[in-house]
């Protein structure tokens, strides 16, 4: 009796199950920004707006991808900010090393990028230092490697053809930014889902010591999933150096709170091992919306700093809150 | 044996921190064409003075396990009250510093309700709550500014040269220990904040003031930020809403911290140890500087340093033999 | 009244935690300047009389009284003021605070808010040597001292609340045998200052030579009191054995001739201080128990054989082979075949959020994926099989693995590690606080699994499984295994006796041991 109902379920999972409360709400709170928007703008609902924010979107979305990786673990990666600057400036560095640095231009960004993750990973896996602190160690020393190899001025290098053409072209209305999107997100859904890495990283964001004593190698998970991190961000930055043209001095900057809110907003728990990236792609495009509406409404910078930080401070309380720690 | 060993030996942190400063400050003194003189001394401990204090701050809330990440915030937003208020009278110049430090107070206290009773975790809150102290102080100086009506008495008097020897700016700090520092450290709630970061569970059942005490960190956290802000303001005679000063100082808070012998587990070292630790770390520039390598290297010299303070806890799990410990 | 009314005194006190029963109807009475000694097996309800008189839980029945008048306790702090005072098994030192700092915790003198140091140094000073500690700097870290001496401090800090009532808790397991005889002298002069003490320790010798009263405990109620002295360790034991209830077990092979090498062997495994050269073998069909009480060293045994500790010393055969297992993920490699089932299903078997389909493949996933990639088709089978193998009840495999009942989670727990087809299985107390159908189902299980050919070696706090389950039962004590018990030598007495590390002599129908 009980092996029947089991077999059915298994087959198909019930929808109830699969989209949790965040997530709804996230989506819900889109809806909502759309009709406040719409009552600013008529054209806030037309085709070519939406694409618009959505290519805005997919360069916080590439970066959030990697930093959802990081908080499924239970972990943070504050190293973005500058691991995104020093993509966008390495890979457009390789492009004035000529030709073949104009084809490796992207992959030598994100390799950077790897590296930088690789170094957070290892000590995160290995040395155990607390993600959050050699996270921004290893943030203070990507930015004294760039303002060291850049002299401290806006680099002059600009970014190779490939990577404006995947970050500012489109194609039949559709820009690439939103298809690059698409495809990193089909992986993470992917990688997250269906390969024993995902299950792996699950896992350890659940229960580390559960993880572990069922001889998953979760040393070498956490390692990977930095590296990720650190190379999606390096690859948000090459994007973003390839829409505006160029890598500029603290570029990556503005990512870092967005990408955390988006993920958290997205149902992602901060302590780890729960959420869907359905959720963070929500999230995403909810933080793109609200600072798309900030500014039509002519809401001065202050304003967005305040209202992010409020927002997620009330999703925190909402879904984030860890245990009573006493009794 | 002796009482003077024990004192050292749980002051170790803090003397190894003051060891390191002796002997970078000294390089650099040696090194200096003008040498050791009056001024030598004023230039460095103005340039140390900031860091130190925001240190100060960090190590209230490092000690009790947790960490700030918003402390470079309230920093800002008091150094861009503090350019507004510090204006007049010196009653209304007193009326404006008594503004600023509270102004400090309840950012800390906002930070503390959302860790101890939002039971948020520290740095995620403190991220998020140091955006909305950066919005606050984005809004009082959208651009950099100063009052036109600024009174510079007070600045003047509390970073010149006191006898025309000693920087003012020292002597400050000097006061902050021990008015501050030292009754709290001495107080029930500042044991119970070191006891909370030793071991939370082992002060639950000792029956300590955790909540309370945990509460009184954050808000001198947030004090000792608003004194850092005064400081720039009395500087630089105006306000800035920079975010990459920010983040700046809360990452060499940090830095300055680990240096300074505090431990990021919490329930180890002392203020003054992250005092000695910010003066170090600001002379790591320094000896750059003397040593004609091009400030460039700096943020990574500073970098590195960092990273390196931060490895040094590692040293600890070759010690643990049992592997499930490692996942506490 | 006339008669001197007792310090204190419990009647009725019930105490249920879900289903489980802890405590049923207890009464004890504890005497001013007396050392009343409190005995029992595992689970005996020990540690819940004792949560109870500290006030860290509440009776769901009985009163207390003290000095004749009813009281009950919000908290630790209420049952401090009221002057009971508990030292708990684990310590409730801070490590980095100094010895006088721990001893003064709550409540330090003041001058002008602040903490009066001298005077609170003061008092460190007099808890210490009242405590026996007087070598113990009132300024060191606890931190940097050794377990010892830090026992010493707890002592001191209890004694610093001026208890009239002091409880402790196993508080000489730590100490080396001249630590005992400083803390034994300590408690003899507070008896003779007229503080009652309850002393729950499982040292048969130790009671001997502290105790006044005893009261043995068996299944969560009080068997007997009697003075000190007036029944013999035979008569003892012979208390606290006898449960009420018996499960069924399968039926045991007949003992075989030890034949074929063993899967697993082990030759002198150490692992300071608390493993102490433990040898044992354990062949295919063979269930190879481990005994004794609680925190004899089991539970490093089996972490050490799963690869989890670091330094261990000795030699661990599988198959003959000697072999490094340095981690988990070695020790479930498929020509190892390990399987460890952990002793907190909670924290270390489950990840209780995930669904129970993400639990129950994730040990196997080497088995049900091609180069990373997950074969849902696979999973599926595999998982179904295990549900149906294990008749695990669920609603669904997408549920969190949380939302079953205790039993059905061991079983999704011991499922996960099935999936490998282990040839070595490990099991730490895989039956507490489950139902007694499950646990039937377990023993059933286990005895299938090693007429399949399986190494078992099954550690449990519950006797009856081991006579009822095990071919062959190592009690281990203080790290050592202390006896081997084969076949028809598995008797409660035996285990008890051995497990107490007294020589009991052998009643049952099996020839005495030499």
């Amino acid at each position: 009796m009980s092996d029947t109902t089991a077999q059915a379920a298994t087959k198909s999972r019930p929808w109830r199950q699969r989209i949790d409360l965040p997530v709804v709400t996230a989506f819900g709170c889109i809806v909502i920004l759309l009709a406040i928007g719409s009552l600013y703008s008529p054209n806030f609902l037309s085709p070519e707006y939406l694409l618009q924010q959505l290519k805005v979107g997919a360069f916080l979305g590439v970066i959030a991808t990697g930093m959802m990786l990081v908080i499924l673990l239970g972990q943070i990666d504050l190293s973005v900010p500058w691991t995104v600057t020093l993509g966008a400036m390495m890979a457009s560095a390789a492009v004035s090393w000529g030709p073949a640095g104009e084809v490796f231009a992207i992959p030598f960004g994100v390799l950077c990028g790897i590296a930088i993750g690789l170094v957070n990973g290892i000590g995160v896996a290995y040395l155990r230092i607390p993600s959050m602190i050699i996270t921004l160690a290893v943030n203070a020393v990507a930015q004294g490697l760039m303002v060291a190899y850049t002299g401290g001025f806006a680099p002059q290098d600009s970014a190779s053809a490939a990577m404006k053409v995947l970050a500012a072209q489109s194609t039949f209305g559709v820009p690439h930014a939103v298809l690059v999107w698409v495809v990193v997100g089909a992986l993470a859904v992917f990688m997250l889902t269906r390969t024993t890495f995902g299950r792996a990283v699950y896992g350890i964001g659940n229960k580390e010591v559960a993880a572990y004593l069922s001889g998953v190698p979760t040393q070498r998970v956490v390692m990977i999933a930095f590296a990720l991190c650190g190379g999606l961000a390096a690859f948000g930055g090459v994007l973003l150096a390839g829409y505006a043209g160029k890598a500029a001095q603290s570029m990556g900057d503005a990512y870092l709170l967005p990408a955390i809110a988006a993920v958290v907003l997205g149902g992602t728990s901060i302590l780890g091992g729960r959420g869907s990236y359905l959720g963070t792609v929500a999230g995403v495009i909810l933080i793109t919306l609200l600072q798309s509406i900030l500014s039509v409404m002519q809401i001065a910078e202050f304003g967005r700093q305040i209202i992010y930080g409020v927002v997620i401070i009330g999703m925190l309380l909402l879904y984030g809150r860890s245990g009573k720690v006493s009794s | 044996m002796k009482d003077w060993r024990f004192w050292f030996n749980e002051q170790r942190g803090t003397l190894l921190a003051l060891a390191i400063f002796i002997v970078m400050f000294g390089f650099y003194v040696l090194n200096h064409p003008a040498g050791f003189t009056a001024n030598v001394v004023q230039t460095a401990a103005n340039k140390g003075v900031l860091l130190a204090l925001v240190a100060m701050a960090q190590t209230f809330v490092v000690l009790t396990a947790g960490i700030d990440l918003s402390v470079g915030m309230v920093f800002i937003l008091c150094n861009c009250l503090a350019s507004y208020v510090i204006v007049g009278s010196p009653l209304m110049v007193a009326g404006g510093v008594l503004a600023v430090v509270l102004t400090g107070a309840v950012c800390g206290a906002v930070n503390a309700a959302i860790v101890i009773l939002g039971r948020l975790q520290p740095i995620v809150a403190t991220i998020a709550s140091g955006a909305v102290f950066f919005g606050v102080a984005l809004w009082l100086r959208p651009f950099p500014g100063s009052d036109p009506t600024f009174s510079s008495d007070l600045a003047d008097a509390l970073t010149g040269k006191v006898f025309g020897v000693i920087p003012a700016s020292l002597i400050f700090l000097a006061a902050t220990v021990v008015l501050i520092w030292i009754p709290f450290r001495r107080s029930v709630s500042g044991r119970t904040v070191y006891a909370a970061g030793s071991s939370e569970v082992a002060a639950f059942m000792s029956g300590m003031p955790i909540r309370r005490a945990k509460f009184l960190a954050y808000v001198l956290s947030g004090v000792f930020a608003s004194f850092a802000g005064l400081y720039l303001t009395f500087f630089t005679y105006s306000g800035e809403a920079s975010a990459a000063n920010g983040n700046t100082y809360t990452l060499y808070s940090i830095a300055a911290v680990v240096l300074g012998g505090v431990s990021l587990f919490g329930g180890r070292g002392s203020a003054i140890g992250a005092i000695f630790g910010a003066l170090a770390f600001r002379a790591i520039g320094d000896l750059l500087f003397v040593f004609e390598i091009d400030p460039l290297w700096q943020p990574l010299f500073q970098g590195i340093v960092l990273l390196l303070a931060v490895s040094v806890g590692a040293a600890r799990l070759f010690q643990v033999r049992n592997r499930l410990d490692l996942f506490g | 009244m006339t008669e001197t009314t007792p310090l204190f005194r419990l009647e009725g006190i019930s105490k249920r935690y879900g289903g489980v029963r802890a405590l049923e109807n207890a009464d004890l009475t504890v005497e001013a300047g007396r050392v009343h000694a409190i005995l029992g097996e595992n689970g005996a309800g020990k540690s819940t009389l004792i949560k109870v008189i500290a006030g860290v839980v509440q009776p769901d029945e009985g009163r207390m009284l003290l000095d004749g008048r009813e009281i009950s306790f919000r908290d630790p702090a209420a049952a401090n003021a009221a002057g009971i005072v508990c030292i708990f098994q684990e310590l409730s030192l801070i490590p980095d605070l100094s010895v006088a700092d721990n001893i003064i915790a709550s409540d330090p003198p003041t001058r002008f808010g602040m903490i009066d140091r001298r005077a609170q140094r003061r008092l460190a000073e007099d808890a210490l040597a009242r405590a026996g500690g007087v070598d113990i700097h009132p300024a060191a870290l606890v931190k940097d001292l050794p377990l010892s001496r830090r026992q010493i401090i707890e002592i001191a800090k209890a004694l610093a609340r001026k208890p009239r009532l002091l409880i402790l808790d196993e508080a000489t397991s730590a100490l080396t045998a001249a630590d005992v005889k400083t803390v034994f002298e300590v408690l003899k002069r507070l008896r003779s200052e007229g503080i009652a003490l309850l002393y729950i320790s499982h040292r048969m010798h130790e009671i001997a030579e502290l105790a006044d009263d005893c009261t043995v405990f068996r299944n969560g109620r009080k068997i007997a009191t009697y003075r000190a002295g007036t029944k013999s360790d035979n008569e003892v034991v012979e208390m606290m054995i006898g449960r009420e209830y018996h499960h069924v077990f399968p039926s045991k092979p007949e003992p075989k001739p030890a034949t074929g090498a063993p899967v697993l062997e082990v030759r002198n495994l150490g692992w300071a201080p608390r493993l102490n050269g433990v040898s044992l073998t354990a062949r295919a069909g063979e269930v190879v128990g481990l005994g004794g009480l609680d925190g004899q060293g089991q539970r490093e045994l089996l972490l050490a054989l799963f690869g989890v500790l670091r330094g261990i010393s000795g030699e661990v055969l599988i198959d003959g082979k000697p072999r490094r297992i340095s981690s988990p993920r070695a020790a479930k490699d498929d020509d190892i075949g390990m399987a460890l089932i952990p002793e907190d299903r909670k924290t270390e078997g489950l990840m209780l959020p995930m669904s129970v389909r993400d639990n129950l493949s994730f040990a196997a996933m080497s088995h049900l994926s091609k180069g990373g990639i997950i074969d849902p088709g696979a999973e599926r089978r595999a998982i179904d099989e295990m549900i149906q193998l294990l008749a695990i009840k669920t609603d669904g495999t997408a549920v969190p693995a949380g939302s079953l009942s205790g039993g059905n989670q061991q079983k999704v727990v011991i499922a996960k590690w099935l999936m490998r087809e282990p040839r070595i299985i490990l099991l730490n107390d895989p039956t507490r606080g489950i139902d007694v159908g499950t646990k039937q189902e377990i023993y059933a299980l286990l005895r299938r699994l090693a007429d399949a050919g399986a190494a078992i070696v099954l550690y449990s706090t519950d006797y009856d499984e081991l006579i009822g389950c095990c071919d062959k039962v190592l009690v281990m004590y203080d790290g050592a295994i202390k006896r081997t018990l084969t076949g028809a030598e598995i008797t409660e007495r035996a285990l008890i006796a051995s497990a107490l590390n007294i020589d009991v002599a052998e009643a049952g129908p099996a020839p005495a041991l030499a």
